[in-house]
């Protein structure tokens, strides 16, 4: 089965350039303004989108992360919409890849069958569980796989030698190496151990490998996108768009065209980095 | 719901992949999963070893002063006129509490482990005070997160953390309680992963957690089982514990799980009542989900978003419940019941009185339970409560709510 997220890394690998992967909060700060922030994203060079589902306890997310999140809630986001929210954007877009990416209990309470069967019709075609490690693999991956999506898991610093094969067994579409121990948004490590441990993934594994955690600037993007298949984006535009409003919640620019300013620059980067590496 | 097939014994859980039936299991990030399972293994390990279980069993006795009494309340069980009540007595122990049953456990394990830095989450402070302790005892460094509001509400449990050296770092994400400092101390985990042990405060988190928690706070079970037999000649018809987490609970009931003719009753906050949306009874009021790394019984929406449980007790101010409990309930061999703040506050006042004891808010819980099924019992009948803590925390609360001058 191929999905969207093989066809697009395939076409990137003949283009000999990483992709930007673009993470947002659906729902963040409301249903529609996070509709026209995901519909700004392709054009601005967003190569793979990663829709954020909201989640009450977001464990694994930093500061910002989790102010979009509650931001959703608040603005009266559920699952329901998000999956909404989708099929919205694939009215004008049936390229570009959808990743959902969250928790796992409003997935379960929304019911494992009829959510990826939801998915699936919305034109989902990844999943990213932070809190579904291989051990609970029974619970949503070999039903996702089942259904025709693909499960995306996270490999980190702590994911050693023996543990790899493990992690990488049901993963498909790609990988998402987190680049550091830490929540999300936090400082970037030494892109030299990056690169390290791209090398040592793909010894186990022919799939594209993404970096993500810490990633903030042109500049960094370009030097984490010479050594993996792609790049991912997701605090500094949660924050881009926190940024747009101000104390009393009052919008003071428009977070569509803010998010495509940054989006733009770190495509650049982007671009840039295998001219840069093979210079 | 279907009732799970009843096992030939309740004791033998969890499975390898750390389930309860359903409930239980490891549902956290990947650069945890490698530390849980190393945990796992150690924690294995250490059980079986006679110089790990004799080291414990030294600090119990002469640290804690266990094994704690088994009291016979005979003034509250004269003035109720029916069955016989028994406390078992975790408030005598040092910090006021059965929290350090597990912190001793754990920071044993922690030293073995090679670990050089503790953090815990806390909420009323009991479980912040016993790891500041054990990690004063031991020379640890010891980093406490507790929900903003929480820090507020229970200043003296703060001060008592300060003086024992720990830091206490308040939490203002979420609404700044118990499942907010647990989200905190995971993000904490996660990031300092090398040097870093997880000193989690009840039998739930992910596997194996629930279970090595479980096993170090089974000392009041197997204690009480022994010391009734002594006084009684027999076993208790009934057995009594308040459910927040659930940790002194499971600690009582695992003991007796196969004991069939022993009843046995958790008690859950009931708050201002099950209508809305003011309590924390996740087993009578809940449905399962998953948080916190395992699958259990929790207060929810309709879209799988946590709720805010409230109680009057900061310590059963949880909006899930350690998942052996939620197999316990759906197997029937653990009846679970609300009780109100009111009926809690009274039962505060009644033990005060009529023991010259005060007990914790948790623990009035599980007496105010015990305080209406006693008269339905007969006089030969035999009942233990597990007195879990002491009060001295909670008169400032009970002053308010009874309009004192404080």
């Amino acid at each position: 089965m191929i999905t969207r997220i093989d066809r697009r890394f395939a076409r990137l690998k003949e283009e000999n350039r990483p992709a930007l992967v673009t993470y947002f909060m659906g729902g963040d700060p409301d249903y529609e303004t996070s509709l026209s922030i995901m519909k700004a994203l392709p054009a601005a060079g967003s190569d793979v989108i990663e829709l954020g589902m909201p989640f009450s306890d977001p464990m694994a997310d930093g500061p910002a992360i989790q102010a979009a999140g509650l931001r959703a809630l608040k603005g009266g986001q559920t699952l329901a919409k998000t999956l909404q929210m989708a099929r919205d954007f694939r009215r004008d877009d049936d390229d570009t890849p959808i990743v959902m990416m969250g928790y796992y209990n409003p997935i379960y309470i929304y019911g494992v069958e009829r959510f990826l069967s939801d998915a699936k019709e919305a034109g989902i075609d990844g999943l990213i569980i932070v809190d579904l490690p291989p051990e609970m693999d029974q619970e949503l991956c070999v039903p996702a796989i089942k259904a025709g999506l693909n499960f995306i898991r996270l490999a980190t610093p702590t994911t050693d030698e023996e543990r790899l094969p493990k992690v990488l067994e049901n993963t498909s579409g790609f990988v998402y190496y987190v680049s550091m121990t830490g929540v999300t948004g936090s400082a970037l490590p030494d892109t030299n151990n990056v690169s390290a441990a791209v090398s040592r993934i793909k010894e186990h594994t022919d799939l594209p490998i993404c970096v993500g955690f810490g990633v903030k600037t042109a500049r960094q993007a370009r030097a984490i996108g010479e050594a993996a298949d792609g790049v991912v984006v997701g605090s500094a535009i949660v924050a881009a768009i926190a940024q747009c409003y101000d104390a009393n919640g009052k919008r003071i620019e428009d977070p569509a065209e803010a998010v495509a300013t940054l989006v733009k620059g770190l495509a650049d980067g982007v671009r840039e980095a295998r001219l840069a590496a093979a210079r | 719901m279907n009732k799970p097939a009843e096992p030939n014994s309740f004791r033998i859980g969890p499975d390898d992949e750390g389930m309860y039936g359903i409930f239980g299991g490891r549902f956290v990030a990947e650069t945890l999963m490698p530390l849980i399972l190393d945990l796992e293994k150690h924690w294995n390990e250490a059980k079986d070893d006679p110089a790990f279980r004799a080291e414990l069993e030294h600090l119990g006795r002469h640290y804690t002063g266990r094994p704690s009494p088994l009291y016979f309340a005979e003034r509250l069980t004269e003035h109720l006129g029916g069955a016989k009540i028994y406390f078992k007595r975790e408030d005598l122990n040092h910090t006021g509490s059965h929290k350090i049953n597990n912190c001793l456990g754990q920071i044993l394990l922690a030293k073995r482990m090679g670990k050089t830095r503790i953090i815990a989450e806390t909420g009323a402070g009991q479980h912040g005070v016993a790891s500041a302790t054990v990690a004063a005892r031991f020379g640890l460094p010891c980093v406490v997160y507790m929900g903003a509001t929480d820090v507020e509400r229970q200043k003296p449990n703060v001060f008592r953390m300060h003086l024992l050296g720990a830091e206490v770092k308040p939490v203002s994400s979420g609404h700044g309680t118990l499942k907010d400092a647990m989200n905190e101390a995971l993000r904490d985990w996660v990031t300092n992963v090398e040097d870093t042990y997880y000193l989690i405060g009840t039998a739930a988190g992910p596997h194996p957690y629930p279970e090595l928690v479980r096993d170090l706070q089974s000392v009041i079970g197997t204690e009480a089982r022994e010391q009734i037999q002594e006084l009684e000649g027999r076993l208790p018809d009934a057995i009594v514990a308040a459910v927040g987490g659930g940790s002194n609970a499971i600690g009582l009931f695992h003991p007796f799980l196969d004991d069939r003719q022993v009843e046995i009753h958790g008690v859950e906050a009931g708050g201002h009542g099950l209508e809305g949306d003011e309590h924390c009874a996740s087993m009578t009021a809940g449905r399962p989900g998953v948080l916190h790394g395992n699958r259990t019984y929790l207060l929810q929406n309709d879209d799988g978003q946590i709720l805010d449980g409230h109680s009057v007790s900061a310590g059963l101010d949880y909006p899930g419940v350690g998942p052996e409990h939620s197999w316990l309930k759906d197997t029937g061999r653990v009846i679970y019941s609300p009780i109100l703040d009111d009926e809690a506050i009274e039962a505060f006042q009644m033990t005060t009185r009529l023991e010259g004891i005060i007990p914790a808010l948790e623990s009035a819980h599980a007496i105010a339970h015990a305080i209406k099924l006693a008269p339905t019992m007969g006089k030969d009948q035999i009942m233990i409560v597990n007195f879990s803590g002491r009060g001295d925390k909670d008169v400032h609360t009970v002053g308010k709510m009874l309009g004192m001058e404080m």
